[in-house]
This record gives C-alpha cells, structure tokens and sequence, in this order.
C-alpha cells in the first residue's frame, strides 16, 4: 500500500459509468410506469423489461472483470469504520444489480406473465405460476427498488465527498476519464498480488 | 497514493452544500417522478378507487368483472388472419385457449340479472411462448372516449348525488350510444347467446410490412333468444353459471371469431364510435370453449387478461385504452394475489 492510489481497469469503469446511468433509468421508469394509466405505459414497461434484462448480463460480465482485475485498495488513512461502510455498500450495489432483474424476471415468471421484451424476444418462465410466489417477489422487488435508490444516493454522496471534499484519489479510480496517470492492467495486478 | 490534500473551511462547506444539492434534487426528481408531487395524477390506484363500491373492494377478487366462471378450449384458426396479420396465432391451426365469462360489476355475489354488462376474458396460446390475450365485453361500443373520461363515470356512478349520471351524460355526448345500448337492448339467458367485441383498436402488421388499424369481435354461433331483464330476474342469481355449465356439460360452445378493418379516417383512437357497417370483415376462426372449469380455484384465477399482452404482428394503436387498462389491471392483480387468504380456493360454485 506504499505505491500510488490505482485505478479500477478501464473496461470496469466503462461499465460503472455505463451501468449507472441505466440503473438510474430503470429507477425513474420503474417509479414512472406504475403511476400513469397513459399511453407511455406499454413503451415503459417494454424498456423496463428490457434494459433491466440488459443490466443483468452487464451486471454479471461485471462480476467476471471484478474477480479478474480486482479493485484498487482504499486510502490507508480511511477510517476503519468507513472502509467497512464501502465494502460493504458495494457488496450490496452488485446483489441489487443482480438481484433486481432476476426478482423481475421471477415475478413476471410466477405471474404467468409471458416475458416478453423489445423486439419479440421472449425469455422462458423461471418459475412456476404462483400466487404466493408473485406477491413474495413484487414485495421485494418494490422494496428493494427503494432501498437501491436510497443506496445510490448514499453511494453519489460518498464519492463526492471523496472527490472534493478528501481529494484522495478515490473518485479518480473510478472516474469515467483519466484524470492522472493510469494505471495499467499489469500494475494492478501486480498490485493484487501483492495484497495479503 | 496523492496525498489527500485538505481543502480550506469555506470551500469544504461548499463542497457539502453542493452534495447536499445532488442528493435531495435526484431524491426529488424521483419523488416527482412517481407522481408523489402531483396528486392531480390519474393513477391506476385512483382508477381502483373510483371502481370499488362505497363499502370497499372484495379483497382477493378481481377489481372489475369481479363475477365470472373459467372455461378451457381451442382457438382454431382458419388463416384468414394471415392476410392481414403476420402472428403465428393466425395462420390456420389449433391453438389451447383459456377464458372466462364474466360480468361487469366489482361484486362477485351480484345477482346475474342485475348487470347490464357481460365480458369475456380471453388467452389463446401459440407456440414458442408468444400470447395473445384479450377482455371484451357485449356492449357494442364504449361508454367513455377516454380512460380520463372512463374514470369520471365511474366517479359520477359512485356519487350521492341521484343526478350525477344524468349530468355527466350530457357534458359527454359520445356516451349516448352505450346509453341507448344499454337502455334499449334485449338481453339474453345466456353467455353462449353473447356477441363479445374488443372495442379498442389495435394495429396488425401483415407479412409485407403494411399496417391495419383493427377491432374483434366474437359472434355466437348458438342460437339467440332475446330476452328481457325482467324474465332474467325470476331466474336463479347465478343462473348464467348455471347454463352454460350444463351447455358445454352437453356440447362445445362456439364464437365465430372477426376482425374488422378500419378505412383510413376512421375513429381509431375513440371507442365510443363505432365504424361504418361496410368495413371490410375479415373471419379469422372459431373460439371452442369445451369444459368449463372452476372459478375460485381454476387456471383462470391467476390470469390477467391484459389486453396489451399480443404476439409479434399485432400492437396497440393510438386507442388510450389499452395501455390504461393494462396499467389498472396490473394493479388490481398485484393487489387480488396479495390478498388471496381473503378468498379461499375452496368456495364452492358450480362444478364443472
Ligand atoms: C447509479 C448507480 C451506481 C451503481 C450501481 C454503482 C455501483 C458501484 C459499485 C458496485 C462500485 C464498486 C466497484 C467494485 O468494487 O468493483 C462502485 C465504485 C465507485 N463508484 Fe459507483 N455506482 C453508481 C453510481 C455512481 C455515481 C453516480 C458515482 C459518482 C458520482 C459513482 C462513483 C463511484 C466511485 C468513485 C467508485 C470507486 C470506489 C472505490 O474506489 O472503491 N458511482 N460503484
Ligand atoms: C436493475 C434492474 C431493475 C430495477 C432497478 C427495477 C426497478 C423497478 C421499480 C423502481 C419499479 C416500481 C416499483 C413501484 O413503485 O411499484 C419496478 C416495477 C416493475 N419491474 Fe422492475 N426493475 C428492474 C428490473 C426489472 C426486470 C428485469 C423486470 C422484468 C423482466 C422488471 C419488471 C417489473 C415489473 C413488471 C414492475 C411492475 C410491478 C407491478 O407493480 O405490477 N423489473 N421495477
Ligand atoms: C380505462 C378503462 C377500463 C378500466 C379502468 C377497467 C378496469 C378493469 C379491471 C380493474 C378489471 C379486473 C382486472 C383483473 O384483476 O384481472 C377489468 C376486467 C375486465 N375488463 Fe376492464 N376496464 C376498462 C376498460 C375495459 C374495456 C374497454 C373493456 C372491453 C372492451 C373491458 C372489459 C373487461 C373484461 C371482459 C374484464 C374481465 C377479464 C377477466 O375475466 O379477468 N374493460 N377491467
């Protein structure tokens, strides 16, 4: 931890930044949809469908560039308490980008819904119809919706502060552009494998 | 590592004032988003309020067309469809069909004389997971042009005031037609007598590419004896269950099945306004409903007959009453599955 503050890999920060603007998305469409009786509902719903569908596959490519490249460590002067707090909510950030969709696609699945998305591509039932089931999933896929959202806010609050309150390099690891100097794929790993 | 530089007091708290900034704006921005701002908002759940009769909804059952009984049986389709609509469903062969009679009310122990309007709750269902799904009922247009102007009926009919139809009636002219349909029209004893029509209007896409704005209909092939409300009402209150049990008990009842082709200029997007009788209809097939199934714990209890659920080939047009319909009967599904402990499975009804 003697070395300077990495960066997370390129295409892990071309997915974050991606990413995030589609969870947000599908935050506003999914709170939109259910309050309109207007035509834009059945468009809503198709785009909610499918971009959600979307994020599970970037979620899961994401997981894989997460085990590969490893993240860079947090500042050594970040309080304990803190470090535990952004471990943790990024724990709970990639189960809620996983979990989200998969509740979705479940719920539709026990509703005997057909899963239909964008441009007729239909997705096989993961489940059997179920009226316990479906109520189950709608429960947590409502209350989970707003505990992401309140998750993210936290989350934007964090690397905010981060970024101009501590100016500790944290914000630039993740930042959309380089900001300083990048740090390569071979330096992080070697960084990893220098980890305990 | 760069060196976290601390920044200057004044700076810092502008800092905070400007994440303070981000977070409540975005909080707000959902906030608004979800209409938590905007009470004026016509809601699916302000459509359930005005639907529920003053003693509130029967939990666990259907918000509307709350009274019914499930059958199962066969769309078979001749493949005229084919012409103007490239759906699998329509091209000639067999199809398992599920659907439900159903009448028109929030109360599921109406008395069956007592309601005017009877529906059909309809899912036919093509191979690789395509479906098509529909709910029409036997008025021969709608009663409101719009879903705004549905849910101000429905407030009219659910006021004190004995006046507020009568002033609602004529504030809105197009609800005359289902008005006199509704006054003037002879009834029938049965659910295998009933004409059912979709009303809204949909779009195909035939294989060309080539777009037909499109209203269905369901025509009975049985025999129609009309009757009037009052012969109905010696009969038993479920005598609709009743007979049609005993008819299919005694042989497959069928609908011959058409699909109407507007001209261009015609009222697509209103349905209260019916289209010119010489409008190009088209049979495509025939709906076989062969056993009926039981009501309270059958295969048509967990259903949504969501009239947006359509295969490729077939979309919803500019008719605002699809999408509103299909929001509103989300609703009321989300809310009879949560409640399913209020309407046990083992009521007992007529058996099959
Ligand atoms: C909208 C949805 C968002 C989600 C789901 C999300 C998710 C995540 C996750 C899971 C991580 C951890 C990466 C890892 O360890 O592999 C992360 C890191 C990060 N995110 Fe986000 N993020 C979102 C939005 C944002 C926004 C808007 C910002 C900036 C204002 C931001 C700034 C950062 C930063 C600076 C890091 C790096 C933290 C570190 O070095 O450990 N994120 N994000
Ligand atoms: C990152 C992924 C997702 C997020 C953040 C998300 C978020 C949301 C939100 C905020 C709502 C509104 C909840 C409410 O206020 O009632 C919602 C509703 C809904 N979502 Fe998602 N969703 C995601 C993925 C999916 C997927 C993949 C599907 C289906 C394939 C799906 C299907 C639905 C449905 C059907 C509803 C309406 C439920 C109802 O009230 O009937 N969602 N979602
Ligand atoms: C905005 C206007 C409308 C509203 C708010 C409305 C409301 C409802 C609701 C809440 C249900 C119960 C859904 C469920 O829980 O599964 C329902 C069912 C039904 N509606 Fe509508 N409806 C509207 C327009 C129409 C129109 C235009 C038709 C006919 C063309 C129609 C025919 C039916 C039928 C037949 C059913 C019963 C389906 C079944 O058996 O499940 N509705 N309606």
């Amino acid at each position: 931890m003697n070395a300077i503050r990495h960066h997370f890999s390129p295409l892990q920060r071309l997915l974050h930044w991606v990413m995030a603007v589609c969870i947000l998305t599908m935050l506003f469409i999914g709170v939109g949809m259910v309050s309109t009786v207007m035509p834009k509902y059945v468009p809503l719903v198709s785009i909610h469908k499918t971009l959600g569908s979307v994020i599970l596959v970037l979620a899961l490519i994401r997981l894989v560039t997460r085990f590969y490249y490893g993240a860079p460590p947090l500042p050594a002067d970040l309080p304990e308490p803190m470090k535990l707090a952004a471990e943790l909510s990024h724990y709970a950030l990639y189960a809620l980008m996983i979990g989200m969709p998969l509740l979705g696609w479940a719920m539709l699945s026990a509703s005997a819904y057909p899963v239909e998305l964008y441009g007729g591509i239909y997705l096989p039932a993961i489940l059997p119809q179920s009226d316990s089931l479906r109520t189950l999933l709608w429960n947590a896929h409502f209350y989970l919706a707003f505990a992401f959202f309140a998750l993210i806010l936290m989350h934007v609050a964090a690397a905010l502060f981060h970024a101009l309150v501590r100016h500790d390099g944290v914000f630039e690891a993740m930042a959309p552009v380089p900001i300083h100097d990048e740090a390569t794929r071979a330096e992080n790993r070697s960084e990893l494998a220098a980890r305990p | 590592m760069p060196e976290p530089r601390p920044s200057p007091a004044r700076s810092v708290l502008g800092s905070l004032v400007l994440i303070g900034v981000v977070v409540a704006g975005s909080a707000a921005a959902f906030a608004y988003t979800a209409g938590w701002l905007s009470p004026e908002r016509l809601t699916p759940w302000k459509m359930l309020e005005a639907l529920a009769p003053p003693s509130g909804p029967a939990l666990g059952h259907r918000r509307n067309h709350a009274k019914g009984i499930c059958f199962t049986g066969v769309f078979e389709s001749n493949g005229n469809g084919a012409a103007i609509s490239r759906a699998s469903v329509l091209a000639a062969g067999q199809h398992p069909a599920l659907g439900r009679f159903n009448l028109g009310t929030p109360n599921p122990d109406a008395a069956d004389a007592s309601v005017r309007v009877r529906g059909l709750g309809l899912r036919i269902m093509p191979p690789n997971g395509q479906e098509w799904r529909m709910a029409m009922i036997n008025a021969p247009v709608f009663a409101a042009s719009t879903p705004e102007g549905f849910h101000e009926l429905l407030v009219a009919a659910g006021s004190k005031d004995p006046n507020a139809i009568k002033v609602f009636a004529e504030a809105h002219p197009e609800f005359a037609p289902f008005g006199a349909w509704a006054k003037t029209a002879p009834w029938t004893g049965s659910y295998a007598e009933d004409r059912f029509n979709g009303l809204n209007s949909f779009i195909f896409t035939d294989s060309s590419g080539a777009d037909h704005a499109v209203r269905w209909s369901l025509l009975p092939q049985a025999q129609v004896v009309p009757v009037t409300q009052d012969d109905l009402k010696k009969l038993d209150p479920d005598f609709l269950e009743q007979e049609i049990t005993e008819r299919v008990r005694s042989g497959p009842q069928r609908w011959t099945m058409t699909v109407t082709v507007a001209n261009p200029g015609d009222p697509t997007a209103d349905p209260t306004k019916a289209w010119p009788e010489d409008r190009r209809t088209i049979e495509i097939g025939t709906l076989v409903v062969s056993r009926i199934e039981a009501e309270a714990d059958g295969p048509c209890r967990e259903i949504n007959f969501d009239p947006t659920v359509l295969p490729p080939g077939m979309r919803t047009s500019d008719d605002p009453f699809p999408a509103a319909r299909s929001s509103v009967y989300a609703k009321s599904y989300d809310l009879r599955t949560a409640e399913a402990k209020d309407y046990p499975r083992t009521v007992t009804g007529p058996k099959p």
